[in-house]
């Protein structure tokens, strides 16, 4: 067995003023996917939106700098995350493909745990 | 029975291509280790070399599965404690149906699927092919698709680890996931085979190791899946398409047409092949890409001269090709289809119905097929321009009889383009999986119609363009800009 991060990103701007049916919806979809995989979930939350984020970087001259935002400004933000366990990457696939898909400029990232023995 | 050097070096060569997927495959699942398994199956042909002086066996893939394996089993009694540290593959552990002559389990599906995984992308996927399948060194690989041997090697390190770090599984995918994955893997033989049967840069026209590996696999594929519609269409297409390999180049080397190749030196056994494989495929419904692009080689195979091409019966498979797989390539080869079918006039509108097209904007294609119909027309002004845009947008020396490419080669990855200009646009045939531009950058966005439209190529003698263009590649520098520097 091997655990897998599975990151969400999806755009957040479509989250503006979206209806109710659309998060229910979303809802609806983790659900189903929790109830059918789950001891195999290890854990795996929702993220607050990237305006809440906050950075910690060298300022370069040996100390530390705290930033408002993301590492990284992209258009698509990591939305979330499930830590998974499968026995190899076409079950950890099979498995991201069942985690609903926020927007359609998402998508689901299967990112294999490094092991060190 | 002995037998002399040369006799076991011919049988090792010959052992090399029909049996180095087979034993691979059957010492993958010991060694569970790509490497490791590459490299026992290389001492088990090095050793064939000088075992075989003293009989050169009866089953050969047997002799060298049996060494391969043991010599796998030694090395990890040996480094037992050093593996344990290593990512070791995941095999599923499934039995593959045994092999009737020798009772090895014929594992070549799990291996080509495991090669052409959709997690690893297609340069992987076809580097992993060539070296892993088909057993072709870095070296040959790297030189096949012209980059350097680092580049070549770094990219199939890279691979190796994603499927062992990432546990890309070692194993044929379920009956439900099956074609999806087969799909995969036919797509990487074809683009071999596209890539030897007319090398997208570079002095030769045909690439024929390249052109017979791809040949092998498809043969491969057709006997591990003989149901499998889609494998024997594409066999189909390799063998029609391969058929004429002879004849693609006049005495002096130039390009010949198929208006005037010389008919008799078709391969008829690979024609009549190629055509039973058709019928087969045809019989799926719907109609795979591949069949229907076949069924257009086949058509111009039976034909006893170009003049008595059934130009109509082309132009009606493009229609179903089309509904199939609507590309704008398959567009455009239609449209050269119908020109012949039913008049320049008609074939003309038909092109120019695809102008507004963004993926064949730089397709020098479009541009040779204009041409066509326009000197066809006598709209001599116009068809000139159209060739001279044609000649400025292929790299194939052969086919553009004397673009300077060697400034290409040192580019990454370049793209593959250039399939034969005038054979498509006489024919109608071809069918690059996707459109083509000119330079490896402009991949994705090959620029406006509308944008080369505003830049014309310079009304020049195609002589003074290709003179110039050498001067500056001796110079080392890369032709960086579309048009020739004034």
């Amino acid at each position: 067995m091997a655990k897998y991060l599975i990151l969400l990103y999806d755009n957040e701007s479509e989250w503006v003023g979206v209806q109710n049916e659309k998060t229910e919806r979303m809802f609806a979809g983790h659900r189903a996917f929790g109830e059918k995989y789950g001891e195999a979930i290890l854990g795996g939350h929702a993220l607050q939106p990237v305006a809440t984020a906050t950075t910690v970087r060298p300022d370069g001259a040996g100390g530390l700098d705290v930033t408002d935002g993301p590492f990284a400004e992209t258009k698509e933000a990591l939305g979330g995350f499930y830590l998974v366990e499968a026995p190899d990457l076409d079950a950890a696939i099979e498995m991201a493909k069942q985690v609903p898909i926020a927007a359609a400029s998402g998508g689901n990232e299967v990112r294999p745990i490094m092991v060190f023995e | 029975m002995s037998a002399d050097a040369a006799a076991v070096s011919a049988a090792v060569a010959d052992a090399h291509r029909r049996e180095w997927a087979f034993t691979l495959a059957a010492t993958v699942r010991v060694t569970r280790d790509l490497d490791l398994a590459e490299e026992c199956v290389q001492d088990a042909y090095a050793r064939a070399l000088t075992a075989w002086r003293d009989g050169i066996p009866d089953r050969p893939g047997a002799w060298l599965t049996t060494t391969a394996r043991r010599r796998a089993l030694d090395v990890l009694r040996r480094d037992v404690l050093f593996r344990r540290a290593m990512p070791e593959l995941v095999v599923d552990e499934a039995e593959s149906a045994p092999d009737p002559a020798d009772g090895f389990p014929d594992d070549r599906l799990r291996l080509i699927c495991t090669c052409c995984h959709p997690a690893l992308n297609r340069d992987a996927q076809v580097a992993l092919t060539l070296r892993l399948v088909c057993g072709l060194s870095t070296a040959d690989v790297a030189r096949a698709f012209l980059v350097s041997e680092a580049t070549m090697a770094a990219r199939i390190t890279r691979a190796k680890k994603k499927i062992a770090t990432a546990r890309i599984p070692y194993r044929v995918p379920s009956a439900d996931d099956l074609a999806p994955r087969v799909e995969a893997v036919l797509a990487v033989v074809y683009l071999i085979f596209s890539t030897g049967h007319t090398a997208p840069r570079g002095s030769d026209l045909v690439r024929a190791e390249l052109v017979e590996r791809a040949l092998d696999l498809c043969r491969m594929l057709r006997a591990l899946l003989p149901e499998d519609p889609d494998a024997a269409g594409l066999l189909a297409l390799l063998l029609l398409t391969d058929a004429r390999r002879e004849t693609r180049l006049d005495a002096s080397g130039a390009l010949a047409l198929l208006r005037d190749q010389d008919r008799s030196a078709w391969d008829r056994a690979a024609i009549a092949e190629g055509i039973a494989l058709v019928r087969e495929a045809l019989r799926a419904r719907p109609a795979g890409r591949y069949a229907l692009q076949a069924a257009i080689a086949a058509v111009h195979a039976a034909a006893p001269s170009w003049d008595d091409t059934d130009w109509q019966e082309i132009v009606g498979l493009y229609d179903v090709l089309l509904q199939r797989w609507p590309s704008p390539v398959v567009a455009l080869n239609r449209a050269v289809a119908v020109g012949f079918a039913f008049g320049p006039e008609h074939g003309l509108a038909a092109l120019d119905a695809l102008g507004a097209e963004p993926h064949l904007a730089g397709y020098g294609y479009l541009a040779a097929a204009r041409a066509d119909f326009l000197r066809r027309l006598d709209r001599t002004g116009e068809a000139r321009l159209a060739y001279e845009e044609a000649l400025l947008l292929t790299e194939n020396e052969v086919e553009s009889a004397g673009s300077c490419s060697s400034g290409w080669s040192s580019w990454p990855d370049a793209g593959r383009r250039g399939a034969c200009a005038v054979v498509v646009l006489r024919a109608g045939r071809r069918n690059p999986a996707r459109p083509r531009c000119r330079r490896p950058g402009r991949r994705r966005s090959c620029g406006s119609r509308a944008t080369r439209r505003a830049s014309p190529a310079p009304p020049r003698p195609s002589r003074t363009r290709r003179s110039r263009t050498r001067r500056r590649c001796r110079g080392g520098g890369r032709p960086r800009s579309r048009w020739p520097a004034p």
